[in-house]
């Protein structure tokens, strides 16, 4: 049963475009205050999973509820209460950035003034009268996050936030991102960096074909897969016939490998593996890495390139 | 409507057009330096007086003297000459345009056809002058009235179907271009779908991108009319010309709807220009804006009734040009609206909001 009282509840959803079933029966909820995300490879359903949620797309089958209410058809009473943030160009053309937030202020009866606000939420206060066309890749994208968040919506759709984004222009959005999220705002996003799930969202949910594979928050779906730790130590500490000992020591070692660089050991049991590589004074240029949400991603969606 | 979000929307795309170099160029500059090119390249052609050798004594003339002092000098120049071969020989060679004669009452009037427009001139002058002295003649009243204004109307001056001919192709190519390339970019961009997900209506988007469109066509309207009417250009209003407006406004509807319709069609910047392009530039030949029907051939002339731009151009020929009342803007315009009515129509059952 549908629960209305969730920020978004969906139930048993579907959509297909003529034999594709680009939504095939997914169910889910968001609560408030809430930072979900949605994962999933190309062509998984996510982007067509946000567009009915936002009400640009009604669905086939199921049934939805958006802050009580539903999105299809256009529902003017819904609009002024979520935020949209689309690609970076969604702008009008050659207006400043004063002036496009301005003017999206307007379409939602806000007045200006807010504006400065926001430039100042965003970081864009210097840029104010840049035209939009001349900002950077990071810029844009928070200009667009500015728009979307211009009529204070208590519920924020984002897709694929950082898509073309360098480093230090992701982890720049990701501080603001936060922010949207902890002046309690319930966020939805869809992204294909498990990096970028893993450090902001509360619960993620992996789709692919159409399909929910997994629902929960990104540490307890990494603990469930159950992957050996990798340990790696610099090629040439340890020689060969050692480096099976120590791995025959840890009863449950997976294995060893060297390509030369780093020699590394596959295992359920770091602890006594790392122990050992101490003792032997062998431990430069250590690294110890767990699963990640990536390992959880490639597991359930395999490992086969899609264009 | 929401007042503030239109005036807000209107105020952006206002801005977006006036920012665009480009745009600003093709809707405004280019036409009017056509203006001034043909509407000085143009200008000599049609000297106003015609050259006329008189053989012999012609009293017809000194009639239409007498009746209307000085009227005569404004038309025509009239040099005397007792030989009639040598007369035609000057003829012939274009140093005079018609030699003239009396012979009883039969008047005589020899030209050469190598000069069309001239000829054609001639013959109205010469036919115009008889028919007054022949009413004079048959008694009626009045007596000889030789006007100048009878041969402007059946010869305009070339400004005076330049300016309309090439102000209406701009304000086509501005409202089509402008029209289909807002739509494809906002498409493309995405902003259509931001804008569907703003709580205005789409009503409110279309009006304010046509309220747009029709300022920058009275822009271009003004602009011409001030540059044709400089003394150097001499286009010479008539009294109606104000029904150029409501003209001008129903032909930025008109081509706006083919620009949507392009636009609902064309899924990039470059096809929809493309597209505008094909459909635009034939028509400025074939529907009155570079070659004035009244000199078209037959054909352009019958071809040029299923372009939407022969009524904006032709309507503003009229009330601009011609000295026809206010009603001869009436059918263009109703044509021009029907035609924006129809293809905004077909635009909407075939438009869509994403570009998948």
């Amino acid at each position: 049963m549908l629960r209305v009282s969730a920020t978004i509840s969906v139930h048993d959803l579907r959509k297909s475009y003529g034999s594709l079933a680009a939504v095939d029966g997914i169910s889910f909820e968001v609560e408030q205050g809430e930072f979900f995300g949605i994962l999933g490879p190309n062509g998984a359903g996510k982007t067509t999973t946000l567009e009915i949620l936002e009400g640009l797309r009604q669905p086939d089958s199921g049934e939805l509820a958006v802050l009580g209410l539903a999105p299809w058809p256009r529902n003017p009473a819904l609009l002024p209460r979520i935020g949209v943030q689309l690609q970076s160009s969604s702008f009008f053309e050659r207006l400043t950035v004063r002036e496009q937030i301005d003017t999206f202020a307007s379409l939602y009866g806000v007045p200006s003034r807010r504006a400065d606000q926001m430039l100042g939420m965003v970081g864009l206060d210097e840029q104010a009268n840049v035209r939009t066309e001349k900002l950077s890749g990071g810029q844009a994208q928070r200009l667009s996050i500015a728009c979307a968040l211009v009529h204070d919506p208590e519920l924020v759709f984002m897709d694929e936030p950082t898509g073309a984004l360098d480093p230090q222009a992701r982890r720049n959005l990701w501080d603001l991102l936060r922010k949207i999220n902890a002046d309690g705002r319930t966020v939805v996003l869809t992204t294909h960096h498990m990096d970028e799930a893993e450090t902001l969202c509360d619960r993620v949910a992996i789709m692919d074909h159409g399909k929910l594979l997994e629902l929960g928050p990104p540490a307890a779906l990494v603990r469930e897969v159950d992957q050996p730790v990798r340990i790696s130590i610099e090629s040439g500490l340890l020689d060969r016939a050692t480096a099976d000992q120590v791995a025959a020591a840890a009863a449950s070692a997976d294995g060893v490998s060297d390509d030369g660089v780093s020699l590394t050991f596959a295992t359920r049991k770091p602890a006594v593996i790392l122990a050992d590589l101490a003792d032997r004074n062998a431990l430069a240029g250590l690294r110890v890495q767990g699963a990640t949400l990536e390992d959880v991603f490639l597991k359930l969606t395999g490992r086969e390139y899609r264009a | 409507m929401n007042q503030t979000a239109f005036r807000s929307l209107s105020r952006a795309m206002w801005r977006g057009f006036t920012r665009d170099r480009t745009a600003l160029v093709f809707s405004i500059l280019i036409p009017v330096l056509f203006l001034v090119l043909f509407g000085s390249l143009y200008k000599s052609t049609n000297a106003a007086k015609i050259n006329v050798v008189e053989v012999g004594k012609v009293s017809l003339l000194d009639q239409a003297e007498a009746a209307a002092p000085g009227q005569l000098g404004k038309i025509m120049t009239v040099t005397h000459t007792r030989d009639l071969s040598t007369a035609l020989a000057d003829v012939r060679k274009g140093t005079y345009n018609a030699a003239v004669l009396e012979q009883g009452h039969n008047v005589m009037v020899r030209y050469s056809i190598a000069d069309q427009t001239t000829a054609g001139v001639v013959q109205a002058v010469f036919s115009s002058i008889v028919q007054q002295a022949d009413a004079v003649a048959a008694g009626s009243h009045g007596g000889y009235q030789l006007t100048t204004a009878q041969v402007e109307d059946k010869s305009l001056k070339p400004i005076q179907y330049l300016a309309p001919g090439l102000l209406g192709w701009a304000i086509a190519s501005g409202g089509a271009f402008g029209a289909a390339i807002t739509l494809v970019n906002w498409r493309e961009n995405k902003l259509l779908r931001r804008l569907r997900l703003a709580p205005i209506s789409t009503g409110s988007v279309v009006l304010a991108r046509v309220g747009v469109s029709i300022i920058v066509a009275m822009v271009q309207l003004a602009v011409f009319l001030a540059i044709a009417t400089l003394p150097y250009f001499g286009l010479k209003l008539s009294a109606y010309w104000w029904m150029a407006i409501p003209i001008v406004a129903c032909g930025t509807l008109a081509f706006m709807s083919i620009g949507l319709l392009v636009g609902s069609f064309a899924k990039t910047q470059q096809a929809a220009t493309a597209v505008a392009n094909v459909i635009i530039l034939p028509m400025a030949f074939l529907g009155g804006a570079f070659i004035p029907l009244t000199y078209a051939p037959a054909w352009i002339n019958s071809v040029s009734f299923v372009m939407p731009l022969r009524y904006l151009v032709v309507g503003m020929q009229d009330v601009m040009a011609r000295g026809e009342g206010p009603a001869a803007a009436l059918p263009a315009i109703a044509i021009l609206l029907g035609i924006a009515a129809v293809l905004t129509a077909i635009s909407v059952r075939i438009f869509r909001w994403d570009a998948v």
